[in-house]
């Protein structure tokens, strides 16, 4: 994406209705490029037009959003994916964040929000529903009682101690911009902090990490 | 309290301890002074001092007082047997015990369950309500030991007629001192239950009335605002008559949380949310990190946060409210969260049940804390901590 251009959004949702909501909702702010309703169109239409960002619904019939992102990822790793979902349940959001998506809100979240969470993922910094930043909180939470395991990379498996209160404040509902505020650090720092969260996150061996992605049979 | 005098004097915390330490081994006067320190320095952002409060404590100065005569008893005690020591300590002795009464008759419920903890361990040995057999056996025995050492003492180091004739008169005096006092000790030992069980009697009332307010009240508040809609206040009538019944009849509390089924902190949260969601129809955002089982300290934070959940669904206006609880090894903590109409904190007025007994009241009963932060047009959040019952011990 070209500095100052609006990012280009392509839609993933099987249901029409809420295509067409979140199509008002964004307005202006973005320029959608395309949509589809079912995976197989979806991956398509994706390599042909090549989108800044995909808004991509995690429950859809053959595979949902993770076979979008498995199928796209390995010719087109320049997309960047934004899962919405209604559900909240640990496995869903695990999976599809170490399948390579940059964010996860929920499809409750408001107009403003969803907006702000498109353009910062097409900045290419990473997006945590509150929820998400709990199941984290909790993933990374306690080294296992018998030790940590035999693969146990601090650099990777663990939180540092800023990363920890950035994502407690995002648990507790506060924006990037009040995040900075109440840390007094800048609302980049707060971003790459967040980034740093979504690398571990996708590339750590925890066992939590592993069980939840397992579950939706991803590894 | 050493920190807090080094904050208002601008001394290093550690000198001053060390000092305090030092005098106290020496005399026991550190002990006093630190006593007095207490009653005399405000706790942070509170109203007085304890020192003020205890002044016109006309009952607590009384129980000082009536200490006097066993002081008295203790320094002819101590000048008969030539023990100067004795009554140097003494002095110290009465006046921190009498210092520390005062005290913990005018804490406030946050240092009076402080207090309670540190002198657990104390009570256990000596009161008489300790159950175990084997506290009875300890101190019937550590009482025998040290009365027979001192007979031995006596026997062995005064064995001449007019030290027992010194003692003679020594006991004479004591038990003269008991037939003038102790009538008096008597009553005012009777005055002093009474009392306490007239504040367990408004401890139970406050928190009846902090139910009926979360319940019944709150419930009339609905019904007043949805009287257009008859199939809603039918609706809530109902539950609320199921939820009153249970209360009278099956002492089932209204609001109790965690009665039926949940029994841990996550499971409880989600029922908190459903419910508030059900009776205001505003979506409750639940974020729970870690769980743990519910325990009564637990439950009054839970029926504390529900109130503020309750007081954001209903007053705020915003959109949602979010709640994020996380358990830790020390303590476990919950943010109530909304992006409404805030408000200011100093200026609730009086008769406004909500933050004084529902949420402040309860988190104090249980050694926990509140912290409001409101911003008028951005929204407000409640932060409650309490701190967890297995890492006191």
């Amino acid at each position: 994406m070209t500095p100052g251009a609006v990012p280009r959004v392509f839609l993933v949702d099987d249901h029409h209705l809420f295509r067409a909501g979140v199509r008002n909702e964004l307005g202006t702010a973005v320029e959608i490029v395309g949509e589809a309703d079912e995976v197989s169109a979806a991956v398509e239409l994706i390599g042909e037009r090549l989108p800044d960002v995909v808004l991509l619904d995690v429950h859809m019939p053959n595979g949902g959003g993770l076979a979008v992102i498995e199928a796209v990822k390995p010719t087109h790793p320049e997309v960047r994916f934004l899962a919405l979902s209604v559900s909240d349940a640990p496995e869903d959001v695990i999976a599809v964040i170490r399948s390579g998506a940059r964010g996860y809100v929920t499809k409750t979240i408001s107009g403003p929000e969803l907006q702000d969470a498109v353009l910062r993922v097409a900045a290419g910094d990473a997006v945590f529903s509150p929820r998400l930043a709990g199941f984290v909180l909790d993933a990374f939470a306690a080294i296992p009682n018998d030790g940590p395991p035999a693969s146990f990379d601090p650099e990777l498996d663990q939180l540092s101690a800023r990363e920890h209160e950035v994502l407690r404040l995002i648990a507790r509902g506060y924006t990037y911009k009040e995040i900075a505020r109440e840390l007094e650090i800048s609302t980049k720092t707060v971003e790459s902090h967040v980034s740093s969260v979504l690398r571990k996150l996708q590339l750590s061996t925890r066992h939590q990490l592993t069980r939840w992605a397992t579950e939706r049979r991803l590894i | 309290m050493a920190g807090g005098l080094s904050e208002r004097y601008g001394i290093d915390a550690t000198v001053i301890r060390v000092a305090l330490v030092l005098s106290a081994l020496v005399s026991g006067i550190g002990v006093v002074g630190y006593v007095i320190a207490w009653l005399l320095f405000p706790v942070d952002d509170e109203q007085g001092t304890i020192g003020s409060r205890a002044v016109s404590d006309r009952k607590g100065l009384l129980v000082v007082v009536a200490l006097l005569p066993v002081l008295v008893a203790v320094l002819v005690v101590g000048s008969a047997l030539d023990a100067g020591y004795l009554s140097s300590v003494a002095w110290a002795v009465y006046l921190s015990a009498g210092g520390l009464i005062l005290v913990y008759r005018n804490a406030d419920d946050a240092e009076r369950v402080w207090l309670h903890r540190v002198a657990e361990p104390v009570m256990h040995l000596g009161s008489a309500s300790a159950r175990s057999r084997r506290a009875l056996i300890v101190r019937v025995v550590g009482g025998s030991v040290l009365l027979s050492v001192g007979l031995v003492l006596l026997v062995l180091s005064h064995s001449s007629r007019v030290t027992l004739d010194l003692l003679g008169g020594v006991v004479l005096m004591i038990a003269a001192i008991v037939v003038i006092f102790g009538p008096w000790w008597l009553r005012l030992t009777r005055d002093l239950v009474s009392e306490r069980q007239a504040r367990i009697r408004a401890e139970e009332r406050a928190d009846m009335a902090a139910r009926v307010h979360d319940s019944v009240l709150q419930t009339l508040a609905l019904i007043q605002r949805s009287a257009a809609q008859p199939d809603r206040v039918v609706q809530l009538a109902r539950t609320q008559e199921r939820d009153l019944r249970s209360w009278l009849f099956e002492g089932r509390p209204p609001g109790s949380i965690g009665a039926d089924g949940a029994g841990t902190l996550a499971a409880a949260l989600e029922q908190v949310a459903r419910e508030v969601e059900a009776a205001h129809g505003v979506p409750v955002d639940v974020v729970v990190v870690g769980d743990c089982p519910l325990d009564d300290d637990l439950r009054m934070m839970l029926a504390a946060g529900r109130e503020a959940t309750v007081n954001s669904a209903k007053w705020s206006g915003a959109s949602t409210v979010s709640i994020f609880a996380e358990v830790e090894a020390q303590q476990v903590s919950m943010f109530v969260r909304d992006r409404g109409t805030g408000f200011d904190p100093d200026v609730v007025a009086e008769d406004r049940q909500g933050i004084a007994t529902s949420i402040r009241a309860r988190m104090g009963r249980v050694g926990g804390a509140v912290i409001i932060r409101s911003i008028i047009g951005q929204g407000t959040e409640i932060e409650l901590t309490v701190p967890r019952s297995g890492a006191r011990t």
